[in-house]
């Protein structure tokens, strides 16, 4: 039910409130983006045809070395 | 658009969780996070490591009462086109669910999103067009920014959305178990933020932490509850920062706040639970079906609703009992031929179940 999906916004149509969102393997959709402040390639969270959140690529990209670096600090304690 | 698995990363969580030898309980509340830990069997590999981790209330359908059933299977029955998402439309009620009143010519239609419902209230201006609102503030959103953009008045939605926080607070407080730690659902999250969290850390001294979805996010959740079970704190901690923002999304949150009140509702297996439902707020109630048929809900009254004979659907979504302690589990309910919701919803415990061991 709170299943959401992360796909690129690669069109948006700020006056419909609406984009296409590219969720890879050549699946596109359009989702409304009332919700959510975007702009053109930026990932975002898709639920039941509406962008729920931005997705923050630095923190996507840090995510397993911020892992690793707190499992390392638990380990020396 | 970048992978978060890591087999090393995942086998350093599990060893550090062993070395540390303890026995706890967790719950989550949350389909998604059931079926990664089901789907990739973390529910077994952490129970070897002395943690069980279950889920609670956290599944829309499941949670939807029998009375919310009845009241849409009579608006559809009056002739009402309803529209609601696919796995509320197998859901049985006293004597029918809609997936059968459809098959004996009553007008349900399945759909993707709340726009799929309006776009055919739209098209269609001589159908009475209902869509059953369930979800949780994941959802939610998205019914009141349809309803913000003035819907056709032959729309109009049957609202059972929930919050999750003050089911939290029922569960600790009507105290039937033990619970040393939440995992927070993660979209929820990102429309609400950490803050709405917080009180249960404070009031209960409970850890808290929001995690995602992917097999290693939960790994990580978990640790990070131990952690702080450990260092003996209680708060709230983000573990899935690349979609939870502290604050959520301001914007939901304002759409929410513009459409919806908070009201007292009752959940599945649940009595009624303090400002953990939400309605249209007076502005909307034209497009309210509760008062729009008042009517004929009217007749529902006097009714009984009680749970299907025999179905521990309650006990599970208070996390008494694991799906398999069910006696009609795999026997008399299976998802082909469901008694309760939880074997209903591919997010409900039991189908979840099921679906991962059963076949």
């Amino acid at each position: 039910m709170c299943l959401a999906i992360p796909g690129k916004i690669i069109e948006l149509d700020k006056k419909k409130q609406t984009a296409t969102v590219d969720y890879g393997s050549g699946t596109k959709r359009k989702a409304n983006v009332s919700l959510v402040k975007i702009k053109i390639g930026d990932y975002v969270l898709v639920h039941a045809g509406f962008a729920i959140q931005v997705l923050d690529e630095k923190e996507a990209l840090e995510t397993l070395s911020l892992f690793k670096e707190m499992l390392s600090l638990q380990e020396e304690r | 658009m970048f992978s978060l698995r890591d087999k090393e990363l995942a086998d350093d969580i599990i060893s550090q969780i062993t070395k540390a030898k303890v026995h706890l309980k967790f719950m989550h509340v949350c389909g998604t996070h059931q079926d990664t830990l089901v789907k990739h069997g973390l529910d077994v590999l952490l129970q070897k490591c002395g943690i069980e981790i279950g889920q609670g209330p956290g599944c829309p359908v499941c949670v939807t009462t029998p009375k919310e059933i009845e009241e849409i299977l009579l608006l559809a029955k009056e002739g009402k086109t309803i529209t609601t998402f696919g796995d509320m439309t197998r859901v049985p009620g006293l004597t029918s669910s809609l997936q059968q009143m459809k098959t004996e010519g009553c007008d349900v239609r399945t759909v993707y999103s709340i726009e799929d419902a309006l776009l055919l209230a739209e098209k269609h201006k001589e159908k009475e067009v209902v869509f059953m609102a369930v979800g949780f503030e994941t959802t939610a959103p998205t019914t009141a920014s349809v309803l913000l953009r003035d819907p056709p008045l032959n729309f109009s939605v049957l609202c059972c959305h929930r919050l999750i926080p003050p089911a939290l607070q029922a569960i600790l407080q009507m105290g039937e178990l033990k619970i040393d730690g939440f995992i927070e659902p993660g979209h929820v999250s990102t429309i609400i933020g950490v803050k709405p969290f917080e009180f249960i850390s404070k009031e209960y001294h409970i850890p808290q932490v929001i995690a995602g979805f992917e097999p290693l996010d939960l790994l990580m959740g978990v640790w990070m509850l131990m952690r702080q079970i450990q260092q003996q704190k209680a708060v709230v901690e983000n573990e899935y920062v690349r979609a939870v923002k502290p604050r959520g999304n301001r914007k939901a949150q304002q759409i929410l706040q513009n459409v919806f009140e908070p009201m007292d509702v009752k959940w599945r297996g649940f009595p009624v639970i303090p400002r953990s439902g939400l309605r249209l707020r007076e502005k909307y109630e034209s497009y309210d079906a509760r008062k729009k048929y008042e009517a004929e809900l009217g007749l529902l009254v006097e009714e009984k609703f009680t749970e299907p004979r025999g179905c521990l659907c309650g006990d599970v979504l208070r996390g008494l009992i694991s799906s398999k302690q069910c006696p009609l589990f795999g026997h008399e309910c299976t998802p082909d031929s469901p008694v309760g919701p939880c074997m209903v919803s591919s997010e409900g415990n039991c189908h979840i179940l099921y679906r991962y061991t059963k076949k």
